[in-house]
């Protein structure tokens, strides 16, 4: 972080709270508190409804529950989140090597037509996903043709779909961190991985990859993270046996009303990915990060 | 072995150089492939069929009769709505955020980044489902709808606002500021002549993501939206049923409208190191 010259900065000692005071307060109401009060809901006692009201009876019991009856689309969400984050990595590897080492002087462009499909809505995205992989689709229709799919076999509502969905939809996420930080490489190094006799693959293993692990950190922590709570994926492009554990939590939210269950589930999401990634950034060794 | 055979052939070299864009280049075209169907399908004639998966023919009509679908355009401008609203209030307080974070200091600074990193590395449901907790068990429910999304868009943009302002902030050179005290400029001058003008375009391009983050959520608006309707919510609700194909439409103009911001900028940014360079 820079430094400011000690004279643009003689500014009372107050003016920095009074700056971040309105932000914070937002924060403070609105996600501080909320995440309290979802914490609450989780210890009610689960015979309250949302007509008759709610106690907080320290009912620890909805953790168990919730696990025991919900355990299956927690895991898959993790499986999947997973899955789609590994193809994201190696699909915006390549990517981001291809701008940072290769583009020249169409690295800026490439770069705006990473970002592009991302300001276009997602759901109209993932809806042109369904069409794509639809029944009588080109793809089916193609990969049936050369014996790759059985005549009754499909794309879509299988979690090849799902994954794929996910992995689509969480790629800008990837590129454009793993970008950041192999844009910073020096070039010489890697040059002079190779005056010392290193083969390109080496080079690559030794002196690339581990000076672009920031940014492999960075990308996979805001592509899991965001894939494991998403449902419209599973929703759209899955069946009733890829749902994932935010159709579970949207549902008992929404039209179930069993609020501390739904409570519970989303405490317990929250607490898988929060050690996940702490386990995560702790072996992958940076501390670029928060 | 000679030194010849150990060092790769010039072919070899060249192949090994271009295989890597051309398979960069394939996952680019990877990213376009749903938003060419989407355009391509915004021309979709269907009049006459249920079955929205497959091309009838070419027509303008989708595009002529962009508000046909019932409740689409009121939701698109909802959307809008939310969305102005959303980043007018995230880019204040997060520019004001993030220049006492960069340019002050004071006691729990960590703290400070902790609950500015917090919202980003949560998965949207749990965002969604503690606010929807909040306003029903403070009794607060008749508070879902607009006023409920509109919190909840300016709460997970505000940290969006912070971390891009921030960014550009502290890559700023501090000696042009201290050249302008220099030069006689009180502290005010040199703010709003010096700073803001270079922090500008960072606060446009949060600006942006912002308005983008919030026109395209879905999972938090669906939770706190009560009666309301959003676009993605209206999308999300006619995919039950049939999609209208001027969802397409809209799609398309989304994109047309964000690459000509984006590229249009870039040519601007070029045009200015030109103008440096000569």
């Amino acid at each position: 972080m820079a430094t400011a010259p000690a004279a643009v900065r003689p500014r009372r000692k107050l003016t920095g709270y009074w700056l971040i005071l309105p932000a914070a307060l937002w924060l403070g109401f609105f996600f501080v508190i909320p995440l309290y009060s979802l914490i609450a809901n989780s210890l009610y006692d689960p015979d309250g409804s949302p007509l008759g009201g709610y106690e907080v009876t320290y009912h620890f019991g909805n953790f168990t529950d919730a696990l025991e009856q919900y355990w299956k689309p927690l895991l898959r969400s993790l499986g999947y989140a997973g899955l789609a984050t590994a193809f994201c990595l190696v699909l915006g590897y390549v990517l981001a090597y291809a701008i940072a080492f290769k583009a020249g002087k169409w690295r800026n462009l490439l770069l705006v037509l990473v970002i592009a499909p991302f300001f276009t809505s997602f759901l109209i995205r993932t809806l042109s996903w369904k069409l794509i992989l639809a029944d009588d689709g080109f793809i089916v229709n193609s990969l049936q043709a050369v014996h790759v799919l059985g005549p009754d076999d499909r794309l879509l509502a299988t979690p090849f779909a799902v994954i794929a969905g996910l992995t689509y939809n969480f790629l800008p996420f990837m590129v454009l961190p793993l970008y950041a930080s192999l844009e910073k490489i020096d070039g010489r190094l890697i040059e002079a991985a190779g005056d010392l006799y290193a083969s390109p693959a080496r080079a690559f293993f030794k002196v690339t990859l581990p000076l672009s692990m920031p940014g492999v950190v960075a990308g996979t922590l805001l592509t899991f993270i965001p894939a494991a709570g998403d449902y419209i994926n599973a929703d759209l492009l899955g069946n009733p046996n890829t749902r994932m554990v935010g159709n579970v939590i949207q549902d008992l939210f929404t039209s179930i009303n069993d609020y501390a269950a739904a409570a519970a589930l989303s405490v317990i999401l929250m607490v898988v990915i929060i050690s996940m990634v702490l386990v995560y950034v702790r072996k992958a060794g940076t501390e670029e990060l928060v | 072995m000679s030194d010849v055979l150990r060092r790769p052939g010039r072919i070899r070299l060249w192949i090994g150089d271009h295989l890597v864009l051309a398979l960069g280049l394939l996952v680019l075209v990877y990213m376009f492939v749903p938003i060419a169907v989407v355009i391509l399908m915004s021309f979709n004639d269907n009049s006459n069929s249920r079955n929205i998966y497959a091309f009838r023919g070419f027509t303008w009509d989708n595009w002529s009769n962009m508000c046909n679908p019932t409740g689409m355009c009121s939701a698109v401008g909802k959307s809008v709505q939310i969305g102005l609203l959303a980043t007018v209030v995230a880019v204040i307080l997060g520019t004001l955020a993030a220049f006492g974070m960069v340019r002050h200091s004071f006691k729990g600074k960590s703290a400070a980044n902790l609950i500015v990193f917090l919202p980003m590395a949560s998965p949207e449901i749990v965002l969604g489902s503690s606010l929807l907790a909040l306003f029903v068990s403070s009794g607060n429910s008749n508070l879902l709808g607009f006023r409920a999304i509109f919190i909840a868009h300016v709460m997970f943009c505000l940290s969006f606002v912070i971390v891009t302002v921030k960014s550009r902030l502290s890559g700023m050179d501090a000696n042009l500021e201290q050249a302008a005290m220099d030069l006689y400029a009180n502290e005010w001058q040199t703010f709003w002549r010096v700073t803001f003008p270079l922090v500008l375009p960072g606060i446009l391009g949060a600006a942006m993501l912002s308005f983008s983050l919030s026109f395209d959520d879905f999972i938090i608006t669906n939770l706190t939206a009560g009666q309301t309707t959003t676009f993605p919510m209206f999308v999300y609700g006619a995919s039950q049923r049939g999609v209208p194909m001027q969802v397409n439409v809209i799609g398309t103009i989304m994109f047309l409208v964000s690459i000509t911001i984006v590229i249009g900028n870039e040519l601007n940014n070029r045009r200015k190191a030109r103008a440096l360079a000569a």
